[in-house]
């Protein structure tokens, strides 16, 4: 029982790292007021682009970073089109996940060594390993938080801190107004544009490493639609966290954990059908929304931005 | 305050501020001395706010200059005004809903630490709110906040910013008689310690309450300044609306027949659940033009959604020919012959991204002939619009031309002409006349006196004196939500409205003032 | 001097024309660069695609069976669009009209005299999708829910409700394993009009002329187009506003229903593995370019589906990944997204000089409200 718990805690965490981050990246994005639907494409085409660049260099290390950088291009490129062009940030996002997608389809069967016809898909390449702490990873199910990889114990700094940085400094006191209340931002001398592209990018920075994640750690290598929807799931996240870091992170866990029982529970053999587990996040999401409604509705208190997914424009009084 | 140790603080000199076919400001000089409240009184349109805006760096001023301290300045920016010692609280307050009281304050400040040190800003914002009687929870979050206390918060982000000149804007048209009163010990308490004031009003009350000096602007220009305990109200209100009346329109003798409206002790709350009309009657006869004046915020909006049914009143009954209809919907008030010309007329009377044409039928096409069978009936929309279009002298391009393409008048003229089609009843009109050319607004105004000869009940509310003196044949005056007399339009003088939309009640007025 | 968007006195027709066109020649170009760098020749790719999509009888039915699907989720999410109701939940209403049109050819057949079986199949998965795009709707109009996340959410619901369908309870038990169910019978197929392109093609025109009388011919729609442009207007002008919001809802989630059905009784003849391919996704890209109007989104569709068949086809003659077709798609997005501003503004150059940063129009606004 202790093993099965331990062996449980370990998968949930290693499935739940990449969404982690990719989820910590959108809270950001989203707090500034910018909706971002392109995280299935960013995941995808930053999981493959980073496997590659692993592959090729040896180094995982120059895999994570290719990965952030192209996170962070197409980032770049959807607050170019939501912010600057003021397009419909739906439509953009989903372009932005259909380029994605699409792109990296066709990378992973062009940057492939010519001996396996291009296709990446079968290499093996560099991963990230696990460090087991001696001693920690020891202790009966606890012990399992202490042997995993390094992005995974990053995380357990970066989610305090990301949580620091937007309720307790004035960066992120500022972003929030952004993503609130840009008249006012803007009446208070923030820079509303540069702020959501700030943010955007950062968010696509973050997105990229859980992508990356996935080709370089969780299931090494490259396969079609390696991401699994993953990208999909960041977005519920989001909003089952109620924007906020701390909440993310418990969520992450709760929906990479679904995963880790599932798998267990296949295993044993059980008929518990694995696409009603699988729903559960996204039901739990859209009652998650209904009841963040309600509350709104009765007292305004909680909830997404309020300018979330609106172009702000100063000449709009 | 103590007169003998005048200082000037402010100085602005000759501002000069032209838009396209308007004078905003027409050499405007201003001084502001030090521990002075002084208020800026004036009609819509009188250009308090474009003054103000100038002093805050929001316009830039075409001719004259500022002076602060003597010192000549440039402000391009609220951020420079800031710098300079000069802020202003807007009517629409600038506070993040979502945050702190204390949040709130140091947002956007240049000199603010990566981590701000909350606590210290919690016990600077408790030592200035006990040094200036503004009284908040700087933990609270705007949200939980009243009106009244988040202006506060307004005042005291400014304080603590180190603003030593406070613009306020219409401060207490959101208030409560009790907050305003808080207001006005805030401001005393504001001054003795040596900051200045400026606010921008045209309610007399506030004026007299508030101030040690009064600037009244008409029309772009100073035209008055007084001390405030050597006027009175009364000379006032002269000043402010006191003009020749610019033209009067030929109107038939008033025939009033039946009833058409009535409202008994309507009460309605606004969407803050504050009150916004209380215990409010009025009655509107057939072939009469009732006009309702007073100032803009003091329930205008809501009584004519009360009337039209999109807003279901909290007390009280609205009778339309003798049938309570209190509970009906706008459809149901729209199918028993009630029109309504909003006062938001690209926000609510017409649909800017769709034609002309069916901007026109947007009343009519429920029925017949626009609509059979529930099918539209393309030709018979043109055939209905260029009618009106011709009718009412509508320049457009075509009837396909997408409204919001049109100037405001033409815009205006085609919900005038949507709504007087499709009207057998009762018209209300909410500031038919606002933002239009002379011309134009003299075609509103016949179109609005020939339904009346038709013999439709008209329920005129607008904030031209001009406008309700020419046409209605009684004007009521509203103040707060309630009425503060109703008087023959003939035998009534500005001063007398003027008072009266100051809140002052009729029957506070000595007799001849009505007669 | 700085750059700044001016409003348009009027809406610019030629932009309208322009930035798809414009976009659409972008997107090949990029996508040459792309192609160019992955050491492929670009013209014999795109003239191969292009043969793929258009060349052959077959290649041509072929690029339709992709855009049947296409046109009528594409219409249904116009539907919504239009409304301002930014329904992303086409694919879960595809999905739920395949399931519901399985359902009745598969399980009420017994119940159901042969010639009606197909009209009920058809009319299941309708009534099916508009329900799946009702949940949302209600949530919207009377609770205020954000529809982009609850569509969102109810896709995959609905994807793996059918995922867990031919798994599992409907797998078909002489499938030898395989994830789906078992054949419809004859009675519930959807005649094929050319090749596997399949009745539905005539669904979609149908659908597409009644959609485009029902916005310009209808009382109905009138009231809809209102509500979608300025709901304060509507109110004022006494049309029910949520109530009108659940039933435009209702048809966009019919027409995707009706997608769905008509995927599985005219194409796969059962409810399978890789049924849901993303063409929800898609109508959503579909409609915006086609700007909601109901008879470009037929065009549009059938260009979405050329690039879809072209990329199948190059991979099979050129060995290029089938994926440069969604590439392609993508890339003819960004322009167009960044050009969609250009037709209500335009760009102006201002030698900066202390001017005010508010229009003057805003100031006489400001002014007259003040």
């Amino acid at each position: 029982m202790i093993a099965l718990l331990t062996s449980i805690l370990a998968i949930t965490l290693r499935a739940g790292t990449s969404l982690v981050y990719a989820t910590m990246g959108e809270i950001y994005t989203e707090n500034s007021g910018v909706l971002n639907l392109g995280i299935e494409g960013m995941m995808l085409l930053s999981a493959v682009s980073g496997f590659a660049a692993a592959y090729y260099s040896g180094f995982v290390w120059v895999g994570f970073l290719i990965a952030m950088l192209v996170g962070g291009i197409l980032a770049a490129i959807h607050a170019f089109l939501s912010v600057t062009m003021r397009a419909n940030q739906v439509v953009s996002g989903l372009s932005i996940t259909l380029f994605g997608t699409g792109m990296a389809s066709f990378l992973g069967q062009r940057l492939g060594p010519e001996s396996n016809n291009y296709y990446l898909a079968g290499m093996v390449g560099p991963r990230l390993q696990t460090i087991s702490i001696p001693g920690l990873s020891q202790i009966p199910v606890i012990g399992a938080l202490f042997n995993q990889d390094i992005l995974t114990y990053i995380i357990y700094l970066l989610v305090p801190l990301a949580w620091f940085y937007l309720y307790k400094t004035r960066n992120g006191l500022n972003l929030r107004a952004v993503g609130e209340d840009p008249q006012t931002a803007d009446a208070m001398g923030i820079n509303v544009t540069r702020t959501r592209y700030i943010y955007t990018i950062i968010g696509g920075l973050l997105v990229g490493l859980g992508g990356a994640h996935l080709s370089l750690s969780y299931t090494p290598g490259w396969s079609e639609n390696i991401t699994g929807g993953r990208g999909w799931i960041v977005i519920a996240l989001v909003i089952f966290a109620m924007w906020n870091p701390g909440r993310a992170f418990l969520g992450a866990l709760i929906f990479g954990g679904i995963n880790a029982v599932q798998f267990r529970l296949q295993a044993s053999g059980t008929n518990i059908p694995a696409s009603f587990l699988n729903m559960m996040p996204y039901i739990m999401t859209v009652l998650v929304l209904v009841l963040i409604t309600w509350w709104e509705a009765l007292s305004k208190r909680i909830g997404a931005p309020a300018a979330l997914s609106t172009p702000y424009m100063r000449e709009d009084k | 305050m103590d007169n003998q140790q005048l200082q000037v603080v402010l100085e602005m000199r000759g501002i000069t501020k032209r838009f396209p076919g308007v004078l905003a400001n027409d050499k405007v000089d201003l001084t502001l001395n030090a521990g002075e409240v002084l208020a800026l009184l004036g009609e819509n349109g009188a250009g308090k706010s474009t003054l103000m805006n100038v002093l805050i760096g929001l316009y830039r001023q075409d001719e004259g200059e500022i002076y602060l301290g003597g010192k000549r300045v440039e402000i391009h920016s609220p951020s420079d005004a800031a710098d300079l010692g000069i802020g202003m609280v807007h009517q629409n307050f600038k506070l993040v809903r979502t945050m702190t009281v204390a949040e709130n304050i140091i947002l956007g400040l240049k000199d603010l630490p990566f981590i701000p040190k909350i606590q210290e800003v919690t016990k600077r914002i408790k030592a200035l709110s006990d040094q200036y009687h503004l009284k908040v929870d700087p933990s609270a979050y705007i949200w939980q906040l009243s009106v009244g206390e988040q202006q506060r918060v307004e005042i005291l982000k400014l304080i603590y910013r180190g603003a030593s000149i406070l613009i306020l804007d219409e401060p207490t048209a959101v208030l409560t008689p009790q907050e305003a009163q808080e207001l006005e010990h805030v401001l005393e308490i504001l001054t003795s310690e040596g900051k200045s004031a400026i606010f921008i009003t045209h309610k007399m009350e506030e004026v007299m309450a508030f101030s040690d000096r009064v600037l009244v602007l008409q029309q772009g220009k100073l035209i008055a300044s007084r001390n405030t305990d050597e006027t009175s109200p009364q000379e006032l209100a002269r000043l402010m609306v006191g003009r020749e009346v610019l033209f009067r329109l030929d109107k038939e003798p008033c025939q009033p027949g039946d009833t058409v409206l009535e409202l008994k002790d309507i009460c309605a709350m606004d969407n803050r659940g504050l009150p916004a009309l209380n215990d409010l009657s009025l009655e509107i006869k057939s072939g009469e033009i009732l006009g309702i004046a007073g100032v803009a915020g003091n329930g205008q909006n809501h009584l004519a959604e009360v009337v039209t049914g999109l807003k279901k009143p909290s007390k009280g009954q609205v009778i339309l020919n003798g049938k309570d209809v209190t509970q009906n919907s706008p459809l149901q008030m729209i199918q028993s012959g009630v029109s309504y010309i909003p006062a938001d007329r690209i926000g609510m009377g017409a649909v800017g991204n769709m034609a002309v044409s069916e901007n026109l039928s947007m009343k009519g096409y429920r029925k017949e002939p626009i609509t059979r069978n529930g099918i539209l009936q393309p030709k018979q929309i043109t055939k209905f619009a260029k009618n009106l279009i011709e009718l009412f002298r509508i320049a457009t391009p075509t009837p396909a031309t997408r409204i919001k393409f049109l100037s405001g008048g033409n815009i205006q003229k085609a919900i005038l002409a949507r709504e007087i089609d499709s009207c057998s009843g009762l018209m209300v009109a909410v500031y038919p006349s606002r933002g239009l050319d002379v011309g134009a607004t003299e075609s509103v105004r016949k179109m609005l006196l020939d339904q009346r000869q038709r013999g439709l009940a008209v329920l005129l509310i607008s904030e031209d004196l001009d406008e309700l003196l020419s046409i209605s044949d009684r004007i009521a005056v509203l103040f707060d939500g309630r009425i503060m007399g109703v008087v023959p339009s003939e035998h009534v003088d500005s001063e007398t409205l003027g008072l009266m939309m100051g809140g002052v009640p009729i029957s506070a007025l000595p007799d001849e003032a009505v007669s | 001097m700085r750059v700044v968007f001016e409003k348009r006195q009027s809406i610019s027709r030629q932009a309208m024309v322009l930035v798809p066109v414009l976009s659409f020649f972008a997107a090949l170009l990029l996508g040459a660069i792309l192609l160019l760098s992955s050491g492929a020749n670009p013209i014999t790719t795109y003239v191969a695609m292009l043969r793929g999509a258009f060349g052959s009888t077959y290649s041509f039915s072929e690029t339709l069976v992709k855009a049947i699907p296409l046109m009528l989720t594409g219409l249904g999410v116009a539907v919504a669009f239009k409304m301002r109701f930014w329904n992303i939940g086409a694919e879960g209403q595809f999905v739920w009209g395949g399931i519901a049109g399985t359902f009745v050819a598969l399980f009420l057949s017994q119940y159901i005299p042969d010639p009606l079986l197909l009209p009920a199949v058809i009319l299941g998965g309708t009534i099916a999708g508009a329900i799946w795009a009702g949940i949302p709707a209600v949530l919207k109009a009377y609770i205020g829910v954000d529809e982009t996340l609850t569509s969102l959410m109810l896709n995959y619901v609905a994807i793996l409700y059918a995922q867990y369908l031919f798994y599992g309870p409907w797998r078909d038990p002489e499938g030898y394993g395989f994830p789906g169910t078992a054949l419809f019978p004859e009675a519930a197929w959807l005649p094929r009009l050319l090749n596997r392109a399949h009745l539905g093609l005539v669904f979609a025109f149908i659908a597409a002329l009644v959609l485009w009388f029902i916005f310009n011919r209808t009382r109905w729609g009138f009231e809809l187009k209102i509500i979608g442009e300025n709901k304060t207007a509507a109110e004022y002008l006494g049309i029910k506003i949520a109530r009108n919001i659940v039933l435009a809802l209702l048809l966009s989630g019919a027409l995707s229903g009706l997608a769905g059905a008509s995927e599985v009784a005219g194409l796969s003849r059962r409810l399978q593995t890789g049924f849901s391919m993303g063409y929800g996704y898609t109508a959503i890209i579909v409609a915006w370019m086609a700007q909601l109007k109901s008879i470009p989104v037929l065009f549009v569709a059938v260009l979405m589906a050329a690039l879809l068949v072209g990329g199948d086809q190059v991979q099979l003659t050129m060995g290029l990944p089938s994926s440069v077709g969604l590439v392609l798609q993508g890339l003819i997005l960004f322009p167009m997204l960044a050009g969609s501003l250009f037709t209500e503004y335009r760009l102006r150059i201002i030698r900066q000089k202390n001017e005010p940063s508010i229009s003057p129009d805003q100031e006489i606004e400001s002014e007259l409200q003040s």
